[in-house]
């Protein structure tokens, strides 16, 4: 068969070239894009799942960080006295809280995604992009929910926010939702070969909890180290949830860069890594 | 525009051992190597194989596969289970990708490898369809613009909105086929999907594919089903470990193929390659005559033994198998279904080798080449597998229902029934 010769006949606007890729994928965004109402639909099915069989529903979304909240406020609020920047200590958790919540479920679920949509990777084609970025926007519902929840405890201690500052807020989620993504990539990229990565995410999330502000405040790191400490993306976005709607002090300032960085690092990072092991997904999920 | 719907060039594609199955290992592997030597360590994470394999860890699935379809051809891809049907498919579906070769696929395709991929029990039946539309890769326009005429397909038009875990399974299986078949896409890549269902739901699909087929799109078709693969296919492609065997004219390349030595009486799967799911594998099949050893060829008055060796994976587990019997025209004769074994039947399994006998009584057959395809299922009848035509057999005449008469027999059964004449 002469290929050369066959091969540029073919003009079909939908034409597909197969073959092998070699060293490092592309990353096919457009592609992406034209899959975005599969992303919608995985999302919204992971939501609707989610709440359809549970007694509460969706009053887990908010159950989970006010339950966590009561028990930091007992713990570290009233018996260790942990300093809260002046904000009662309740609202002072729960404000990192929502973030965090949204955070750490993104995260784990996140690296997860492959290996539980297996059935799906081995039976259609489609970007596995998809699969991952998908479980991350399914958080939001649950973001929201609990987010009202903080603008009404808020209400309750009579706290309000730096009104002219809430632009920042939905890039501060930003900020979390591509750090939990990035994670998230490289993560369920490694599930796929490696399972125990399944068995660090509970443990990487619990450490990564204490090496972030959410039961104690910044502040009490020395000026010197609160660089450093930055480089955890999720500092800045806790902080700069507290700092937006608690009025606490302390501006994130240059830490808010740095975790910027580090977080876009993560993505693209995550991303060319995902890219490039994606070939193999399907033949050993 | 060219008449060339698909150009396939030397596809191959390698597998290591163990690659399909349980392939992933442990990250201490790499942690250990690590300590060691970083460098390394980073590549092994990134390099998409597992190292450089020795040759024989190698099994190539597929070898130097090239082939053409024209627009508007129906092609069957047939051969034994392993031949690498299913592997060129996922290719061709870009669900996996080949090793080496390239190949062309001229137009929009739609690949449908299982019927309901991403259904979900709890959801409803219209949400179902929209999402199986958006993972079969339709707009959601396009499902909104056709739903009625999805639900209508699949009778379920009352249940519409009733979660699909309240269907009969014969309803799920329409619902899904009816997405599936109002895909439009000018290259159409089906495996294996009409192997389920009962036989009315199999003549909707045949005539749903040959529907296809008549508005010009094209059809490559992967399926046991030789007689549908006669009567759809205008070519067939013979695969046979993994190259193109024969190619030509649908009935002569099945004809071709039953023919051939394409099947054995005894198949044994390597420990990695074990059909089967998490509650128990398949070790061997084979066919036994009254004594218990193996044969190929089986007398026509003797009774043929089908012995299905297989190892429980998870105590408890509860097994149950189904034969299905084909005629030397690769139509299927009858099945049976080991529920009617009363002491074995619904009883939890502990975690070890069995073997399932089932007893083909003598007198029954014709002659010719019959074979077995074997189904297993877990508890409930859920979480099934199958191995099509996995063992044959020669069932060869000797003579005893014969008698004096040398004419031919016709149909694929010879049974022996009692004949009475008295004089009145």
């Amino acid at each position: 068969m002469t290929l050369g010769k066959t091969a540029p006949s073919l003009t079909h606007p939908h034409q597909v070239l197969i073959e092998p890729t070699r060293g490092w994928a592309s990353l096919k965004l457009r592609e992406l894009w034209q899959y975005r109402e599969l992303l919608y639909f995985l999302a919204w099915r992971d939501i609707k799942i989610r709440y359809k069989q549970t007694a509460l529903g969706l009053l887990w979304a908010v159950l989970q960080p006010f339950l966590t909240m009561v028990i930091f406020a007992i713990f570290f609020g009233r018996l260790a006295g942990m300093p809260s920047d002046g904000v009662p200590y309740p609202l002072f958790a729960f404000a990192a809280l929502v973030p965090w919540t949204f955070f750490a479920n993104g995260l784990t679920q996140s690296s997860n995604s492959l290996v539980g949509s297996a059935n799906l990777i081995k039976k259609v084609y489609f970007p596995r992009l998809v699969v991952p970025i998908s479980v991350v926007l399914g958080g939001l519902p649950d973001f929201a929910l609990s987010f009202l929840v903080l603008l009404g405890m808020m209400a309750y201690y009579g706290v309000y926010p730096r009104w002219s500052l809430l632009g920042w807020l939905p890039l501060l989620l930003l900020l979390a939702l591509v750090t939990a993504l990035g994670v998230g990539l490289w993560l369920s990229a490694l599930n796929v070969k490696y399972r125990d990565v399944r068995y660090i995410v509970g443990f990487l999330t619990q450490i990564w909890m204490f090496a972030t502000p959410v039961v104690y405040p910044a502040s009490l790191l020395s000026q010197r180290w609160r660089l450093i400490y930055s480089i955890n993306p999720m500092v800045g976005v806790i902080e700069g949830f507290r700092w937006t709607l608690l009025q606490t002090d302390n501006a994130p300032g240059m830490s808010i860069v740095i975790s910027a960085l580090t977080a876009l690092v993560i993505l693209v990072t995550g991303t060319f890594y995902f890219r490039r092991m994606e070939k193999t997904f399907a033949d050993i999920v | 525009m060219s008449d060339v719907a698909i150009i396939a060039e030397n596809i191959a594609k390698e597998y290591r051992i163990g690659e399909l199955q349980d392939s992933y290992r442990t990250l201490r592997d790499v942690l250990a190597g690590a300590a060691l030597g970083p460098v390394r360590a980073f590549r092994s994470l990134v390099r998409r194989g597992r190292g450089v394999p020795s040759a024989n860890e190698i099994i190539w699935a597929l070898e130097d596969v090239s082939f053409e379809v024209k627009n508007g051809e129906i092609v069957g891809l047939i051969g034994r289970n392993g031949a690498g049907k299913s592997t060129l498919l996922k290719i061709l579906s870009r669900i996996t990708e080949p090793t080496k070769g390239r190949a062309w696929l001229n137009g929009r395709v739609g690949s449908l490898l299982e019927v309901g991929t991403g259904f979900h029990p709890e959801l409803s039946g219209r949400e179902n369809t929209f999402l199986n539309g958006a993972i079969l890769g339709m707009k959601n326009a396009e499902i909104k613009r056709k739903f009625d005429e999805i639900v209508a397909f699949a009778e379920v038009e009352r249940f519409v909105d009733t979660p699909v875990k309240h269907y009969s399974s014969g309803m799920y299986l329409r619902l899904a086929f009816a997405v599936a078949a109002h895909l439009e896409p000018e290259i159409l890549l089906v495996d294996e999907v009409l192997a389920v269902g009962d036989a009315a739901f199999q003549n909707k699909c045949l005539g749903k594919m040959s529907d296809i087929a008549g508005e010009g799109r094209t059809v490559l078709f992967v399926s046991h089903n030789l007689p549908a693969i006669k009567n759809l296919c205008n070519r067939a492609i013979l695969l046979d470990a993994g190259t193109i065997e024969r190619e030509g004219d649908a009935a002569q390349v099945v004809q071709y193929y039953l023919q051939g030595d394409y099947q054995s009486s005894k198949k044994v799967w390597a420990k990695q390659e074990r059909p089967g799911n998490d509650s128990f594998k398949l070790n061997a099949v084979s066919i036994l005559n009254t004594n218990g050893e193996e044969v190929s060829t089986v007398k026509l008055s003797d009774p043929v033994t089908v012995e299905i060796d297989y190892e429980v994976l998870q105590r408890g587990a509860y097994v149950a198998f189904s034969l299905v019997l084909f005629d030397p025209d690769g139509q299927v004769l009858f099945g049976s279904v080991s529920n009617t074994e009363k002491n074995y039947y619904g009883t939890p399994l502990d975690s070890r080798r069995y073997k399932s006998r089932c007893v083909v009584s003598g007198d029954l057959l014709n002659t010719g080449k019959y074979s077995f395809s074997v189904i297993g299922f877990s508890a409930n009848w859920t979480d099934h597998f199958r191995v099509d035509q996995v063992v044959s057999f020669e069932a060869v005449d000797d003579g005893v229902l014969r008698g004096d008469y040398y004419g031919v027999f016709g149909g694929p059964l010879r049974p022996k029934f009692p004949w009475e004449t008295v004089a009145c």
